[in-house]
């Protein structure tokens, strides 16, 4: 029959594209990420000074410069890492089905989170959730915003803890949800809601993205609490030592004093026992996670450490000058210590 | 008896013109009070929507800067419209998301082979267009995924479908779904008139199958779902799954548009071919066929149209189409200023307008042309 014929003909270039695709299998993942010769990681698509494409197509943020600060520590090469936007809704199944290695996505730990099918091996940035308002409604505090209609964000920890905060305090409100940031700054800036809520490192950018950027506040306050951490998949304990420690690595390196500035110089000329570590000039501590020894020196070399970062992508460099606060080290006043490298 | 008029008529006012521009304005535009009423509600609705617009567009855009800075009225001294210097700063990773710049080349030449194909399907005269057909059809696609995927055979170096986007995706989503729902569509439509009962139910159920499941559904089931179900070692590219939605769910679309088509034809026509002693399938083929998709290129053109916008909904489920990458760039804080985001939706639907507005006058130029020649014929 010529029909079924042609029919045929068709269907075999579907099926060749499906054949085509690349094969990924659970398990091992760095073993599968060395195989495949780059680490796919999932991120926001388009949060300032966390992920976000400049004008080439290349990425920019914290969460980015973690997933280049990994890849860098497996293949000396900040640039061996891909990485595709994910959903507040779609990250987790994403991460399931094996599509990426590693979340970065401004995602909060949280318990449920944690025991579902995901760990989350350290936390990246201590956060708050707070309130973008408009400067005429004269509001310096949350609980002034009693019956006001709220923007947030679908499948996000901001739509339980808005309902917990206001009906424990017995204030009412209406929550309107949409599936990503630009639809709710979208609904807020058209006046659909009176304020805008989400994690308050975002609301810094969204902030920035509105027209005029004067007419609008972000109240002092944080009603919740939101760390920030990398997600990986369960089971897979190697991967989850090696994602703790790439965090860990940039915090120790700003701890003893090793910028992406000066890393090689200190590499030449350093004596100090805890610098050597760390740049893998004595001991051999990256072979426990499946590393060469200079896998902390590569990621402060390519990268840079925490302080780098941060100041890169949120500081006073940048448009939104976030300051650190629970950010900064341990031995400033913040949360950011790390484990001892040894 | 003759009767002969002995004095001149007088002379009778000449007929008023209906030529040149006065007379072609008299009996277009004001032939009569409803019809100048009319003229002048949208003149006047003209008079006031244009002026600002081509103002916001233009006169008041700001063409160049390095940041949002330069789009701010307060800097820039006078009152600001589009802030094209946006589109200008962002231009690569709106035509190309975040392809490797080294290798922009290869997108470039595909843009020229699609530039080729369309050119060779659309101009009627074009010498050998069954052969145009088999490079629009067949050789195109697969040239144009090892091109840009990459393959070792042509020695092109891998280019992940991650790093796809913009411009690029919203044509690659297009084609691929215009280039496999026609002739799956024409498969569809005639199965479903088959004789052959298992083939017509397959036809028919296929068919509403996928007209009855929403497009969200397919792409979110495609690309949420399906690594899901798939063996853990077994999966397909997250680009091509929606692609594959998008495919099957455009063809059943294009089935019943040609199902209309097919059933516009006399059934006479069919009866003759095959007592001319053609064969059932070159009756179709040379008869009934062509006299088919005649009658339904409106609505042919209707649902390309419809499915060159419906593909933005990809971006739903993490593709970096056109409308994505321009809320992903929108995002940078070194661009902020007040029309902004005024722009980048100014821009995406000039982009859009142009592309079906070109489609829709393809579409009208094709049924002038087999309109005359059926005035031709009678
Ligand atoms: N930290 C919260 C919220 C994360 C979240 O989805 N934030 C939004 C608000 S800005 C976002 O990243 N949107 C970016 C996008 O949709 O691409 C969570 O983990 O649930």
């Amino acid at each position: 029959m010529p029909r079924n014929a042609r029919m045929r003909l068709v269907s075999i270039p579907l099926l060749a594209l499906l054949a085509a695709a690349p094969t990924l299998a659970q398990g091992d993942t760095l073993a599968q990420v060395k195989a495949r010769g780059h680490l796919v990681c999932g991120v926001s698509g388009g949060v300032a000074g966390f992920s976000m494409p400049d004008g080439q197509g290349r990425w920019h943020g914290l969460d980015v410069d973690f997933c280049r600060a990994l890849a860098a520590a497996i293949f000396d090469d900040p640039d061996k890492v891909r990485f595709i936007p994910q959903s507040s809704a779609a990250r987790f199944t994403a991460l399931q089905s094996g599509e990426i290695d590693v979340l970065a996505r401004n995602t909060t730990w949280t318990l449920s989170r944690d025991t579902a099918a995901m760990n989350f091996p350290v936390i990246t940035f201590f956060d708050g959730q707070g309130f973008l308002v408009r400067k005429s409604l004269g509001i310096s505090q949350v609980k002034q915003l009693d019956r006001a209609t709220i923007c947030l964000q679908q499948g996000t920890t901001t739509e339980l803890n808005t309902a917990d905060w206001f009906r424990t305090r017995g204030l009412s409100y209406q929550v309107v949800t949409f599936a990503n940031s630009e639809q709710t700054l979208g609904a807020y800036e058209s006046g659909r809601c009176d304020a805008y809520s989400t994690d308050k490192s975002s609301l810094y950018g969204e902030r920035l993205k509105t027209a005029h950027p004067d007419e609008h506040v972000i109240l002092e306050e944080a009603i919740s609490k939101e760390p920030f951490a990398p997600g990986v998949r369960q089971g897979d304990d190697a991967w989850r030592d090696l994602v703790a420690w790439t965090h860990y690595a940039m915090i120790d390196a700003e701890e003893a004093g090793i910028t992406q500035e000066n890393v090689d110089r200190l590499r030449g000329e350093t004596l100090s026992p805890e610098v050597k570590r760390i740049l893998g000039l004595e001991g051999k501590y990256g072979q426990g996670l499946g590393l060469t020894g200079d896998w902390a020196y590569r990621i402060v070399h390519h990268v840079g450490n925490y302080g780098d970062v941060f100041a890169r992508n949120l500081g006073d460099g940048t448009p939104l000058k976030i300051p650190r606060g629970l950010n900064a080290l341990w031995t400033n006043g913040g949360l950011q210590y790390g484990p001892p490298i040894r | 008896m003759t009767r002969v008029r002995e004095t001149l008529l007088p002379p009778a006012p000449p007929p008023r013109r209906t030529g040149g521009p006065a007379g072609w304005l008299r009996t277009n535009l004001f032939s009569g009070p409803g019809n100048t009423l009319t003229t002048l509600v949208i003149l006047a609705g003209l008079a006031l929507l244009l002026p600002p617009v081509f103002r916001f567009l233009v006169t008041d855009a700001v063409w160049s800067g390095n940041s949002g800075e330069a789009c701010r009225p307060e800097v820039a001294g006078r009152a600001v419209g589009a802030c094209w210097a946006f589109v200008g700063a962002k231009i690569n990773y709106l035509v190309y998301g975040s392809y490797p710049a080294a290798e922009r080349w290869r997108p470039n030449l595909f843009f020229g082979l699609v530039a080729l194909g369309t050119a060779w399907m659309l101009w009627l005269d074009a010498p050998r267009r069954g052969l145009g057909a088999v490079f629009v059809f067949l050789v195109g696609p697969l040239l144009s995924y090892g091109l840009l995927s990459g393959t070792a055979v042509l020695g092109l170096a891998p280019v992940a479908t991650s790093l796809w986007g913009g411009i690029l995706v919203t044509l690659v989503v297009s084609l691929v779904g215009i280039v496999a729902s026609l002739p799956l569509g024409i498969l569809l439509a005639l199965g479903r008139r088959s004789e052959l009962p298992v083939l017509r139910y397959a036809c028919i159920g296929f068919i509403e199958f996928w007209r009855g499941v929403p497009l969200i559904t397919v792409l979110f089931m495609a690309n949420v779902m399906l690594p899901l179900f798939l063996p853990g070692d077994l999966t397909v590219d997250r680009l091509v799954r929606p692609l594959v939605g998008i495919a099957l769910f455009a063809s059943a679309y294009m089935a019943e548009v040609v199902r209309g088509g097919l059933q516009a034809v006399p059934e006479g026509q069919g009866r003759a071919a095959l007592a001319l002693g053609l064969t059932r399938w070159q009756a179709m083929r040379l008869v009934v066929l062509p006299q088919a998709l005649k009658v339904v290129v409106p609505g042919i053109v209707n649902t390309l149209i419809g499915l060159f916008k419906d593909t933005t909904l990809v971006s739903i489920v993490g593709i970096a189409d056109f409308i994505r990458v321009l809320e992903a760039a929108r995002a940078d804080p070194r661009w902020s200023a007040p029309t902004i985001p005024a722009t980048a939706y100014a821009f995406a639907a000039l982009f859009y307008l142009a592309v079906c507005f070109s489609m829709a006058r393809y579409a009208a130029f094709i049924e002038r042309r087999l309109a005359a020649g059926e005035r031709g014929r009678a």
